[in-house]
């Protein structure tokens, strides 16, 4: 299993009050991501356990991505990833954003 | 918790009326089977109480390791609810999944005014772990007839995509009653196990139509493995869910003697049979080979008029 | 230990049991005067549903007669029976059902033991077994849950992969060892001495109400987990 854990400074707090949201599942080509607003305003964690090594450059591309295009300030992100495409990342990063702002479409 | 929320639909009547269990997340099982915002999870996934020995595999997992188990409202009355997860690890029980149910079930049995109910999605016992999954299965099994002797009602409810296989199927066994829709099967050994061992010509797991006649939510209902059918929907084991737990029936040695006489009479009248269209023959289906189509309505209403007679069992 | 050794070391005065189509039924009566019904399985016969309901019978039977008898589940049993037929019929239920059975008649009086000699597995396991109060064993026994050949072909991992692994946890392999360390089995008993003896000193035990084996997995370092994890779940919802 590899660790993967990029801390970002995020260009403002994540609207909303909720303290926490869960999306996703662990399965084969998925992966759940748990986000907690347990940060300063303008910090952005997110941390990955995968059991496919070594793609950690992919993960910390996607990642800058989400944090320059989502600003989720104070926001920790939590991953379990079943083996996910990038999009499939992307998909579920910008998921868990909107579950905890209590966005409603 | 928020999991709906990844479809991208409000959460309203209309949306989970035509939202398929079979589809849904276990998540999204609990929110729609109970009353709007009544559930409060324990040890939720921000606790990350995640099972112990899946790395020693290499395996991914998950921060509520496959199992919900909290407490809501259905119909303003409170129940304990608990529901597995078919796509984490098969929704197989590991040690702390199982440990979940377990202490669910205790409670259950001292509180004993709140009913339970267990949404099942399992293959059966976690092989990673599967001392660890026996004993849970059998700890649960023990929790389940301690909460049924103390007057707790616990319904089960099986429609996911991994079935209700295995120990799963053991633990159904030890409920006051089941549910069961198309999707579900409910087994002791799944179709390849029993084709490895035994043979293609025993069973042959490819045979779809073959699995479902078998293990399938229509026969069961219809030989008695489950009391109820279900729609592929929210409502409709909801529905379920209220009616069974009202018409619980009693753990004690009367209706294991009944249980006893009602397994004997169908060895008696079913154990010559070779396949399901035999069984539901004698039950007196007249178009057996034409059950597996029926509608849900039409199967509702078959399966009332064939049932077999409950007899205070179970 | 022969079934028969067994027999005569659990009843030197002599029994009742006997052996039919793998199957094993009747009384005996302890030296210090306790009587006992027997069940189990024998010649790692798999448990089907025309077993289970014969076992399921007999238990039923000693919990109407009402008179707190011990019941003692002796096992050599394969894994539940593996057949469409028996699927078919909902061999879930009958193995449910024997199970029920023991747990009632323990709660009503009658102290269930378990005697693991030989083999078993599966559905089997957990429907004989692992449904008694408390379950002890014969050195030589070999409970499993599954056979690392047949682990191996279903998690794709060679055998001495899994044999390997093995060796760092008793949480997934089979044996005797790795049962009693998860706390299934309560007891390893000494064959060099009288098993009636044995098997006293566990009726005259205050009979533990709770199910403790959690606990003991966790005491034996074989489940780290599973007793905190039920214990605070317990709390949460008696809490609230």
């Amino acid at each position: 299993m590899e660790h993967l854990n990029y801390r970002h400074t995020a260009q403002q707090r994540a609207p909303g009050s909720k303290r926490m949201a869960l999306v996703g599942v662990v399965a084969s080509g998925n992966l759940e991501v748990l986000v907690e607003r347990v940060l300063p305003d303008r910090v952005c964690e997110v941390d990955i356990r995968t059991a496919a090594a070594g793609f950690g450059e992919i993960w910390r591309l996607v990642v800058a991505d989400f944090v320059e295009r989502r600003s989720p300030g104070g926001l920790k992100l939590s991953i379990n990833d079943g083996g996910a495409r990038p999009d499939m990342v992307s998909l579920r990063l910008a998921q868990a954003v909107r579950a905890i702002e209590g966005e409603r479409l | 918790m928020n999991s709906v929320l990844v479809e991208g639909k409000d959460p309203d009547a209309t949306w989970w009326s035509a939202h398929s269990w079979f589809g849904a997340s276990a998540r999204e099982r609990v929110r729609g089977l109970l009353d709007a915002d009544s559930f409060e999870e324990f040890i939720g996934p921000e606790h990350r109480e995640m099972s112990p020995h899946l790395s020693l595999f290499d395996l991914p997992e998950q921060f509520d390791d496959g199992m919900i188990v909290g407490r809501g409202l259905l119909d303003n009355a409170p129940v304990l609810i608990a529901a597995q997860e078919g796509r984490f690890m098969g929704g197989a029980f590991g040690e702390v999944h199982g440990a979940k149910l377990t202490g669910l079930l205790r409670a259950a049995r001292d509180i004993r005014s709140m009913p339970v109910l267990i949404l099942f999605d399992t293959g059966g016992v976690r092989l990673q772990e599967a001392n660890a999954g026996e004993l849970a299965i059998s700890e649960i099994m023990r929790a389940v007839i301690e909460a049924r002797l103390a007057g707790v009602p616990v319904v089960g409810l099986v429609g996911g995509r991994a079935g209700c296989y295995g120990g799963g199927s053991l633990i159904a066994g030890c409920c006051s009653a089941v549910a069961v829709s198309e999707h579900g099967r409910i087994s002791v050994s799944g179709p390849e196990v029993i084709e490895t061992n035994r043979g293609v010509e025993e069973f042959d797991s490819k045979d779809r139509a073959l699995v479902w006649r078998t293990m399938g939510g229509k026969h069961r209902r219809l030989i008695g493995g489950a009391e109820m059918f279900a729609d592929d929907t929210v409502p409709s084991f909801r529905d379920a869910a209220r009616r069974l737990i009202k018409r619980a029936p009693p753990m004690n040695v009367a209706t294991l003697d009944a249980e006893q006489y009602r397994l004997g009479k169908r060895i008696e009248r079913f154990g010559a049979c070779a396949d399901a269209v035999d069984v539901w023959r004698s039950m007196g289906a007249t178009e057996p080979q034409a059950i597996p189509a029926l509608a849900y309505e039409e199967f509702v209403a078959l399966a009332d008029r064939l049932e077999e007679p409950a007899l205070d069992a179970r | 230990m022969t079934l028969d050794e067994i027999l005569a070391s659990l009843f030197p005065k002599g029994h009742e049991v006997v052996l039919d189509h793998g199957l094993l039924s009747g009384q005996g009566r302890l030296p210090g005067g306790a009587a006992v019904t027997v069940i189990g399985v024998d010649g790692r016969t798999a448990v089907g549903i025309d077993e289970a309901i014969r076992l399921s019978a007999d238990v039923l039977d000693v919990v109407k007669r009402g008179r707190n008898d011990a019941i003692l589940v002796l096992i050599d049993s394969d894994s539940q029976r593996m057949s469409r037929r028996d699927e078919l019929l909902g061999l879930s239920e009958f193995l449910a059902h024997l199970a029920k059975c023991l747990i009632v008649a323990d709660w009503a009086g009658s102290h269930t033991i378990g005697l693991l000699y030989g083999h078993t597995a599966a559905g089997a396991f957990i429907a004989t077994a692992m449904a008694t109060r408390t379950l002890t064993a014969l050195p030589g026994a070999d409970p499993a849950v599954m056979d690392l050949p047949s682990m191996s072909r279903v998690t794709k991992l060679p055998v001495e992969v899994l044999e390997e692994k093995a060796k760092s946890t008793p949480v997934f392999a089979p044996g005797l060892q790795n049962m009693a360390q998860t706390g299934a089995v309560a007891a390893v008993l000494d064959p060099t001495m009288s098993l009636a003896m044995q098997v006293e000193a566990i009726l005259v035990k205050p009979a533990e109400s709770a199910d403790t084996r959690d606990r003991l997995g966790k005491e034996r370092h074989g489940r780290p987990k599973a007793a905190d994890i039920a214990a605070r779940v317990y709390g949460l919802a008696r809490g609230g």
